[in-house]
């Protein structure tokens, strides 16, 4: 029995001999073309640069498909579609009418709810019950809900005339990628505006399915155009002269660069970039339910999470007992197949964000903090990385300042509310930050202090279409989702 | 006397001639924890909205094929298979013995229950129809269900159970007592009754539907933890709402703490409301994800249930025939 052992060395065994067999989604419910061209004006049509390339499943390192690499012709086509569909068709359409088609997209995405699930999961490597529970549903949730705003703009903003800002050029990250299309395209098309939407170029299946399903839905031509490249493609959009708003979700560095492209214009952005959120436990808090916190926190979706809570401060007098909890907690937590209904940690999107997440495990390890990694076994194929915490962190390192964008946690302790709301805001970032305590008047205190876009309370990576999501600092600006969402899709008049 | 005869509980109780004898059953029973009586009312607080999240986390696991039909005679080898009722007699018990010890002959290689639990008046012939088949006789004791006798009687109660043969004890807390914040009284109970038990192990019911808070529900366990219980259990099956996964997940939190603190492993029985087997594997999972391998087997986790064992008995045979039969086959006992 365990329990003869000595207190400092008791340990738990999770590598039971009661296993879970193997329970793989079935592929089957996905269909997945050989080739996908670019959606354009409510076709597919062949991309001019005629250039494809390849996407592939990261758990296996299989291509799945290749899709169009559109150029800066194919950008301006894309455009030209949807300055025609606007002042054709879309600005024109009654509120409520518009209101119809973004309603009937999203019920269509329920209804495809399965195979968007697990193509979401192939491309980008995700866990199955992540995708099936969370990322499909709340795209859906999120085209329900600006579609009961379409008609209602003037109870939004009283007294003004809200009108639509003509064509936005949106870019879109690999870590959420139908949730993110859908978190730019409806409030866009909600409010009367048309959209050129470029996916990831390492996650551009579901919105390809997306385009799918929109020119199934029967919206007027040209509203939304789906266009697929890297890089280069995303900077034809931001510089094309005919965008009149620019919506990026993505890296503080591209970031930075898309807000030099656009000084000088007109084009009005909402930019929303990398974080190093603190997630902060006082010892008086419900420690099991802040340990399960912070694991959501920072393994959810492999950590590939602008809003992840990868600074852990953890008040001195709980600090050890929460790290053991937390050594336990990542011992039950299950890395392999992201088709597998019990996998808790999927594939790392791809080897270059590998690359970067083994590069910071290592600055970790030199700068001589102490880091504990789950026993898992790892896939012998594809991108994997176990979920990972380092101890002994202090604030002057740089797994503690800078975005991993994967399953690594810095855990730094504190002694006083002010050492930790000083040590929280001294970060370039302001996307998200937590609080965990049992003390109402503290959560208040501390979420006043806080300078981040958002403070969960007990709680964290919540989501839901009716909040607004966005930062402070080089965490960017604007907000998504809610009341909110709607303004960076619309200019607000008086009335005369 | 060790060190652990300071602990605080001194300053609260009185001195008196009753309060020293029960003095000394506390350092009887925490002697080996090498642990300092704490004080209960600070207790880990419990978030109710994250503890229903991380229950209902589990029921995510997808449990198939062999790790299912595993799982399954796991299940059905932790059931204490009950009856409590006031119309009970010898002849039903013996009939429920039967079945435990017999679950469905028809298909070979199926365990047995791992115990019978029964009012004290039925212990002896339950242990006579069980003898020597290694199930475990139970007994309910302490004016169960309710709790609402004096100190002495539930004593008396305990050591007749005893007597008439019972390996296990299942108690019942003082609920009012702890109610009015009186968790002296309710230890000082508990570790006499563990004294009066000898060598049967005691099961504390903490009978969570009537106390109200996870954080409550976390107090009573870590009371009866430090008062010598060597199971704690969510119900007594006569109070709605019965077992439920997130309040087992706050007392199998509360055992892990104890390990850690203390190296002493103390058993989990989650009793009442569990009649399907799908939700015991979820049970399953749970134990498996909080604590581990050590607690997967009957000597550490139970289920106090009656309808459950037919469900599992019915899954079984679907596993490895691949067709569901009727409950008509399953004997009713």
């Amino acid at each position: 029995m365990a329990s003869k052992t000595k207190n400092n060395t008791l340990k738990l065994k999770f590598d039971t001999s009661w296993s879970y067999a193997p329970a793989p989604e079935s592929k089957s419910a996905a269909s997945i073309n050989k080739q996908y061209d670019l959606f354009i004006n409510g076709e597919w049509v062949s991309p001019l640069s005629k250039k494809y390339f390849d996407t592939i499943n990261p758990a296996n390192e299989e291509k799945l498909s290749e899709v169009a690499d559109a150029g800066a012709a194919d950008v301006d086509r894309a455009v030209k579609a949807a300055r025609n569909a606007y002042e054709k068709v879309w600005k024109k359409m009654p509120a409520k009418e518009r209101a119809k088609y973004v309603f009937r997209i999203a019920r269509m995405i329920q209804e495809k709810a399965r195979e968007l699930a697990v193509i979401e999961s192939l491309d980008g490597g995700k866990p199955i019950k992540e995708s099936r529970d969370f990322d499909v549903p709340t795209a859906a949730n999120h085209f329900f809900y600006y579609a009961g705003w379409a008609d209602k703009l003037e109870y939004a903003f009283p007294n003004r005339n809200a009108v639509p800002l003509g064509v936005a050029g949106q870019i879109i990250p690999w870590n959420f990628p139908l949730l993110m299309a859908a978190w730019k395209i409806a409030p866009a098309i909600a409010t009367g505006n048309t959209v050129v939407l470029k996916p990831a170029e390492t996650t551009p299946l579901t919105a390809l399915k997306l385009a799918e399903i929109i020119q199934e839905s029967g919206l007027p031509p040209g509203v939304v155009n789906i266009i697929t490249g890297a890089g280069a493609t995303g900077a034809a959009i931001v510089n094309h002269p005919d965008v009149n708003k620019i919506a990026f979700t993505g890296s503080t560095d591209v970031g930075k660069i898309i807000q030099r492209a656009i000084a000088g214009t007109d084009k009005k952005a909402t930019l929303e970039l990398g974080g190093k959120a603190a997630n902060i436990i006082f010892e008086d808090a419900p420690l099991d339910q802040a340990v399960e916190g912070v694991i959501n926190g920072i393994y959810f979706n492999q950590g590939h999470v602008c809003c992840a809570g990868s600074r852990l401060y953890v008040q001195e007098s709980v600090a050890k007992e929460v790290i053991r909890k937390l050594r336990d907690r990542i011992e039950s937590l299950i890395v392999g197949d992201p088709l597998d209904k019990n996998t808790d940690i999927g594939a790392i999107n791809s080897r270059s964000q590998l690359d970067i997440i083994h590069k910071y495990i290592s600055i970790g390890k030199k700068e001589g903090a102490e880091m504990y990694e789950s026993s898992c076994p790892l896939p012998g194929k594809g991108f994997y990385c176990r979920p990972t915490l380092f101890t002994n962190v202090a604030q002057s390192n740089r797994i503690a300042q800078e975005e991993i964008f994967g399953p690594v946690l810095a855990v730094l302790t504190f002694r006083t509310d002010d050492e930790v709301i000083e040590k929280a805001n001294n970060s370039p970032y302001g996307l998200s930050a937590g609080v965990w305590t049992d003390k109402g008047s503290k959560i208040f205190n501390m979420t006043r202090r806080m300078r981040a876009g958002v403070v969960w309370a007990n709680t964290f990576n919540k989501f839901d279409p009716t909040s607004p999501f966005g930062g402070y600092k080089e965490s960017g600006f604007g907000r998504e989702g809610g009341l909110h969402g709607l303004l960076p899709y619309l200019e607000l008049k008086q009335y005369s | 006397m060790p060190a652990t005869a300071s602990a605080p509980i001194e300053l609260q109780v009185g001195i008196t001639l009753i309060t020293f004898i029960v003095l000394k059953l506390n350092v009887m029973a925490v002697a080996n924890s090498h642990l300092r009586i704490p004080d209960f009312t600070l207790s880990p607080r419990i978030d109710q909205v994250g503890a229903e999240e991380r229950a209902a986390r589990f029921t995510k696991r997808s449990i198939k094929k062999e790790s299912k039909l595993n799982g399954l005679k796991l299940v059905l080898n932790m059931i204490d298979l009950t009856t409590l009722e006031g119309k009970d007699t010898e002849g039903k018990v013996k009939q429920l013995c039967y079945k435990a010890m017999h679950p469905h002959d028809a298909v070979p290689g199926i365990p047995t229950v791992a115990a019978v639990c029964v009012y004290p008046s039925m212990v002896k012939v339950a242990k006579k129809t069980v003898d020597g088949s290694g199930i475990k006789i139970a007994s309910v004791a302490t004016a169960f269900p309710s709790g609402q006798a004096p100190k002495e009687i539930k004593i008396r109660d305990t050591k007749y159970a005893v007597n008439e043969g019972a390996d296990e004890v299942d108690m019942v807390i003082s609920r009012g007592k702890f109610h009015a914040g009186e968790y002296n009284f309710v230890f000082d109970e508990i570790a006499e009754i563990k004294e009066a038990c000898g060598d049967a192990r005691l099961k504390v019911i903490l009978e969570t539907g009537e106390l109200g808070t996870f954080d409550k529900v976390r107090r009573a366990s870590d009371i009866a933890m430090h008062a010598g219980a060597d199971f704690i259990k969510t119900s007594t099956g006569k109070i709605q709402p019965a077992a439920t996964m997130p309040v087992t997940l706050v007392m199998l939190e509360a055992i892990r703490d104890f390990y850690y603190k203390t190296g002493k492993m103390i058993g989990m029985k989650p009793a009442g409301g569990i009649s399907k087997s799908k939700l015991a594997l979820h049970y399953l999972v749970m134990v498996k994800e909080v604590l581990g391998e050590d607690w997967l087997t009957n000597e550490w986790f139970r289920f106090g249930a009656s309808s459950l064992a037919n469900d599992v008995l019915m899954q079984i045979v679907k596993e490895k025939t691949g067709i569901y039969q009727s409950m008509n086959y399953f004997s009713v006992d």
